[in-house]
């Protein structure tokens, strides 16, 4: 084969990726060298992502949420637990956007706050059911046999369980909380990460280059943290993504119940449940976190969407 | 191809009588599926000699690549199972080592090359962490080292710009320059025995050329054996010194390339010698062998060709399962599993052996073998 061909191949590989990186200034690809690889792909991904509106407005939400959850202490006009006697139960007004509950609370200032509940609990939540759920599901996918019916039995037996009696069960338990609240939601979603996991994995598993890893004597540590996750990784991002918007409704679905957060704790579900007798004579208190919530779980489904047309493609929308 | 042989004979002077550095006896493997025990291989017997390439050559289904992967012991177990035989390399009893002790010498002194290129390259890794990954795990190199190695690597399979195409990722290559980087991947721990199943059988005709040549070049560069698995005879006969001719799960003859388009003595592969078009003469149709291949769940005992066999001498063919040995009266390292060559028949084959066998020096392909 000539050197031609070679460049011709790239060349021509490379046009897609290229158009990308030209609308986003030529001045920063310069600066680090020619867009090959990683960066070039991450790019593509990227500019895919922005293609698609209702993603920009998911990934726009998150991003507010984030700097509302970093910057909370300076966004809230006032500490999310102080009274005041002099202003209680009244409607929104420039002093108090949301309004103010029954004990004069600033419900801006709780809804502000309670956006690091919905942040925390989001990623702490998703990050045990990835590691419980992708280890497992990775396990199972890659030794197959005897490891893989047993644990895959597990998840049956786990799934077969209604989500919510087994989480208000486990919630019920250890006696309503934070460290509760984490442990029950996590135990509901975990399944969902094994399986799709187990699932994926097994495909990879069908790939030539998982034999070429083989024959090359990688050891099973290497072929599965080099061929086998990252192969995998696509879906388990969407997933995590889309998952993160269920695991804040649960929770703040629990804490409503009374089986998460406790109030006076600016949870948006504590505060709801709060605001509920309420909503008579002052509708703000469980409008407005009530708004958050769904603001929130529509953004992050709006970005995992994005990213699974991003990161595949071939799927057909 | 007299440039072949006669390095094949230097070798062979060069060698002298040491130990073959694989030697496959006997080998039989089964696959226990849901209709029956498939008996794959039923006693292969295969040796490649330093610095050699063996080719092997067979239709889809007689056992090439099964050989090749319990060699790398890369079968799935279950469904299969090695029933019996011995794969010794270098002195080593392949069979008897553990996955571990397996993954010390398979990607470092034994690599294999996979037939298709556009799939046995990892889609989310550079093809310079591809290259390096062998390096890194099987020898104690730094990075630096390992970028080093993989750049000259890809230099030296022919492709330019190398420390670019070191971040690119596979998708931006063609089949072509993929397989080239398969084989840098195969080749960069300079391994003593190189696996190549089919490795061109997915690129269009050009590029098979190309990376034959490739090929023939870095095995004298690298001083390797080859295991070369093809169905193409053409292809085989390109690089191969010798060559093991596969049917149903048997070695039916083992012999010098040349010795199989000269004097072929199994049936079947004078058939095979046959069945390759003549540019000369006007046929309408290709010669083919009638009959088509024999189940593999519960195959016919005796000579599994026999059912197909133009030379069929009676009882002996159906109940005797003939031995892979070379018969009296030919000199060299041929085998044949026949029972033509019985010692106690003494009769001549119904061939002149050894004699041109006329107008086989062309191309065959063995797939157009397949009775239809």
């Amino acid at each position: 084969m000539s050197s031609d061909t070679h460049h011709d191949m790239t060349d021509d590989a490379r046009t897609d990726g290229g158009t990308a990186t030209a609308t986003d200034g030529s001045e920063a690809v310069s600066d680090t060298g020619p867009a090959t690889g990683r960066i070039a792909r991450s790019k593509v991904v990227f500019m895919r992502v922005m293609q698609n509106r209702f993603a920009v407005f998911g990934l726009m939400v998150v991003l507010l949420l984030l700097f509302t959850a970093i910057f909370a202490d300076f966004i809230a006009p006032y500490e999310p637990a102080e009274q005041n006697y002099n202003a209680l139960k009244e409607p929104p007004s420039l002093d108090h956007p949301f309004g103010t509950d029954q004990y004069g609370r600033d419900v801006f200032s709780r809804v502000v706050y309670g956006s690091r509940y919905a942040v925390f609990l989001g990623v702490v939540i998703v990050g045990i059911e990835m590691l419980l759920g992708v280890t497992l599901g990775l396990v199972a996918g890659y030794y197959g046999g005897l490891i893989e019916s047993t644990i895959m039995r597990v998840v049956d037996i786990a799934l077969s369980m209604p989500a919510l009696v087994l989480a208000l069960a486990i919630a019920g338990m250890l006696g309503g909380g934070l460290f509760p609240l984490i442990v029950a939601v996590s135990l509901v979603g975990w399944r969902g990460f094994a399986r799709l996991v187990r699932g994926d994995v097994k495909s990879v598993m069908e790939e030539e280059y998982i034999d070429s890893a083989e024959a090359a004597g990688l050891s099973d540590f290497r072929t599965i943290s080099r061929y086998v996750l990252p192969n995998a990784a696509s879906s388990i991002i969407v997933y995590a993504t889309l998952t993160i918007p269920t695991v804040i409704l649960w929770s703040a679905g629990l804490s409503f119940l009374g089986m998460g957060v406790q109030p006076p704790k600016p949870e948006w579900g504590a505060i709801l449940a709060a605001g509920r007798g309420e909503i008579d004579d002052a509708w703000w208190i469980a409008t407005f976190p009530g708004l958050a919530i769904m603001v929130t779980v529509i953004g992050f489904n709006g970005l995992g969407d994005g990213l699974r047309d991003a990161l595949d493609p071939r799927q057909v929308r | 191809m007299s440039e072949q042989r006669s390095t094949t004979e230097a070798n062979r002077l060069r060698n002298g009588d040491e130990t073959p550095l694989l030697n496959i006896d006997d080998l039989q493997v089964h696959f226990n599926t849901e209709e029956g025990t498939v008996e794959a291989l039923d006693g292969v017997s295969l040796t490649i000699g330093r610095d050699e390439v063996l080719g092997v050559i067979g239709e889809s289904g007689c056992g090439k690549s099964v050989t090749a992967l319990s060699t790398m012991g890369l079968l799935q177990s279950p469904p299969a199972e090695i029933v019996g035989g011995s794969i010794t390399y270098d002195g080593t009893e392949l069979l008897d080592l553990s996955d571990e002790e397996l993954n010390e010498i398979r990607g470092d002194e034994i690599t294999m090359i996979y037939q298709d290129p556009m799939s046995s390259l990892n889609p989310v890794l550079t093809i310079g962490h591809q290259v390096k990954e062998p390096l890194l795990a099987h020898r104690d190199v730094s990075e630096d080292e390992a970028h080093e190695r993989a750049v000259e690597m890809l230099e030296s399979v022919g492709l330019a710009d190398a420390e670019r195409l070191m971040t690119e990722y596979p998708d931006a290559l063609s089949g072509g320059m993929r397989q080239r980087v398969v084989i840098a991947m195969a080749l960069i721990t300079e391994p003593k025995l190189l696996i190549a199943d089919e490795p061109t059988t997915a690129l269009d005709v050009t590029i098979q050329a190309q990376i034959m040549d490739l090929l023939t070049d870095l095995r004298e560069e690298f001083e390797m054996s080859v295991l070369f698995i093809s169905h193409d005879l053409a292809v085989i006969s390109e690089i191969a010194d010798r060559i093991g001719v596969m049917y149903a799960g048997n070695v039916v003859e083992q012999c010098e390339m040349r010795t199989l388009f000269e004097s072929p003595l199994h049936p079947y592969t004078r058939k095979l010698a046959e069945s390759i078009p003549s540019l000369e003469g006007d046929t309408d149709r290709l010669p083919t062998i009638e009959g088509t291949v024999p189940e593999l769940i519960n195959p016919p005992s005796g000579c599994r060709f026999a059912g197909r066999c133009p030379q069929y001498i009676g009882e002996v063919c159906d109940t005797v399962e003939p031995p892979l040995e070379t018969p009296s009266g030919i000199e060299g390292d041929q085998k044949v599993a026949c029972h033509l060559y019985d010692e106690q028949r003494g009769e001549d084959p119904p061939w002149p052996v050894g004699e041109e066998a006329g107008g086989t020096d062309g191309v065959a392909r063995t797939e157009g073998v397949d009775g239809s």
